[in-house]
């Protein structure tokens, strides 16, 4: 507990600087992913193949991406960019596949429909596609943020500053305050941009929460009717 | 392209490859410590999971569990118990475990639970006995989200037990940090390329594996997808 309530500072900082590693990471992840899903969710035969790199790039381990990244970069293996590419590139990786898969549930009829009132390509696809995808893709945007934030970490092993410096730093000296401390951070910060994101949902999709509200007071009548007959 | 020759290089060179400590021993050490963390975890998640889908009862414990046990970063729980266990095998080997649980658990109870109720109804009206109904019924319909599971939990050890190796173990991870202490490149994007390698190595035979499965429970949850 001393250790903790003495290094205070060195928690914040170590904080921010993960906070600031993994966000340019989810939104780069977002924003790469969502053109690519179109491609693989307009263009079917293309979906498997993509799929399956998605599915490779995901399967590489952390550590040695940390390290062979800069070689093609031509960055060194301390650089934020670095790190940033390299999160960024799992985050595509795993957030195609759910982008794909929530753009492709939306309805043909309301596609159909947008088309038939004279929406072009780009409008229908940001009028009507992505707001009707919006809670599939926040869905997969969670997992994608919970898991680049527990990645982060990693990046400690090359020396780059983050909540994984308190793990390696209190591995080598032998203090379990420490780590420990590094584990809940992260942890805490997971759980903030989770909550963060839904508020962020909720904020862009209005619509959703009515239709949850509408539902569920549907449902309490509906009960009571039961009830009653 | 000088790394990558520089690297095929170093793999080619009989005094790395060969020996107790040369990256052939240390491929299979990585994929001993893989297999045994995807075993003891199957053998604590296939039974969990199943009990828990079958009975359809703390499925919100599961759910919640699995998604908070997947928010850890894995490099502070191997420290963790590097500290708390001392050098050594057995704290890596507990950090790739609690890696591999969530996914394998997921797997085997969304199978068990997603199987369709209209089979498990009729298993039950044709006299079975729950467990019959367990493992006849239920578990060949989730076995390929089953296999998923452990196809996932497989590779997210694989890819981690590089780690083994900053906490006193062997495996692949070893070449990794000695590179990183040395500044030798081309050791570490060597060992890299092993562990890449067996990566998609290991989920080309999953495939396979899969395929194969999906063949003998045609009808099987998620057979459609």
């Amino acid at each position: 507990m001393n250790w903790i309530l003495n290094n205070v500072s060195t928690i914040t900082d170590a904080t921010w600087a993960h906070v600031w590693l993994a966000l340019p990471a989810i939104v780069l992840s977002f924003v790469v992913a969502i053109p690519v899903a179109w491609f693989a969710s307009r263009f079917r035969r293309s979906r498997f193949t993509l799929l399956l790199v998605a599915g490779l790039i995901y399967a590489i381990p952390s550590l040695p991406l940390f390290i062979v990244l800069p070689l093609i970069l031509g960055t060194s293996v301390r650089s934020l960019v670095n790190v940033v590419a390299a999160l960024g590139l799992y985050g595509v990786a795993l957030m195609v596949r759910y982008a794909a898969d929530a753009l492709d549930a939306v309805s043909t009829d309301a596609l159909l429909a947008a088309t038939a009132m004279g929406y072009g390509p780009l409008r229908r696809f940001f009028g009507v596609q992505l707001p009707l995808a919006g809670p599939a893709l926040l869905a997969g945007l969670r997992v994608v943020a919970v898991s680049t934030v527990s990645l982060v970490p990693v990046s400690a092993l090359l020396g780059v500053n983050s909540l994984g410096m308190l793990l390696t730093d209190g591995f080598q000296r032998g203090i379990l305050a420490e780590v420990a401390s590094g584990i809940g951070a992260t942890v805490v910060v997971a759980v903030a941009v989770d909550l963060g994101l839904v508020g962020l949902g909720r904020l862009l999709m209005p619509w959703e929460r009515a239709a949850a509200r509408r539902d569920a007071r549907r449902t309490t009548v509906e009960d009571e009717q039961a009830v009653a007959a | 392209m000088n790394f990558l020759v520089a690297a095929w290089e170093w793999l080619a060179d009989p005094v790395n490859a060969s020996g107790p400590s040369g990256w052939g021993a240390r491929t299979v050490e990585h994929l001993w410590y893989t297999a045994l963390a995807t075993v003891i975890a199957c053998l604590i998640g296939i039974p969990l999971g199943y009990a828990v889908g079958h009975s359809h009862r703390f499925r919100t414990f599961i759910v919640s569990s699995t998604g908070a046990a997947r928010a850890l970063p894995t490099l502070g729980v191997v420290t963790l118990f590097g500290l708390l266990l001392g050098i050594g095998l057995e704290a890596p080997m507990l950090a790739f475990v609690l890696l591999a649980l969530p996914s394998v658990l997921a797997g085997a109870y969304a199978g068990v639970e997603g199987a369709p109720r209209d089979a498990v109804d009729a298993a039950r009206a044709m006299g079975m006995t729950e467990w019959q109904i367990l493992f006849r019924v239920e578990a060949p319909l989730g076995m390929p989200l089953l296999l998923g599971g452990i196809r996932s939990a497989t590779l997210q050890v694989l890819a981690t037990a590089t780690l083994a190796a900053y906490v006193g173990a062997g495996g692949l991870g070893r070449f990794l940090f000695l590179g990183l202490k040395t500044q030798n490149y081309a050791m570490m994007l060597a060992s890299s390329l092993v562990v890449v390698g067996l990566a998609i190595a290991v989920d080309l035979a999953f495939e396979i594996v899969d395929r194969l499965v999906r063949r003998s429970f045609p009808t099987g949850v998620g057979a459609a997808v």
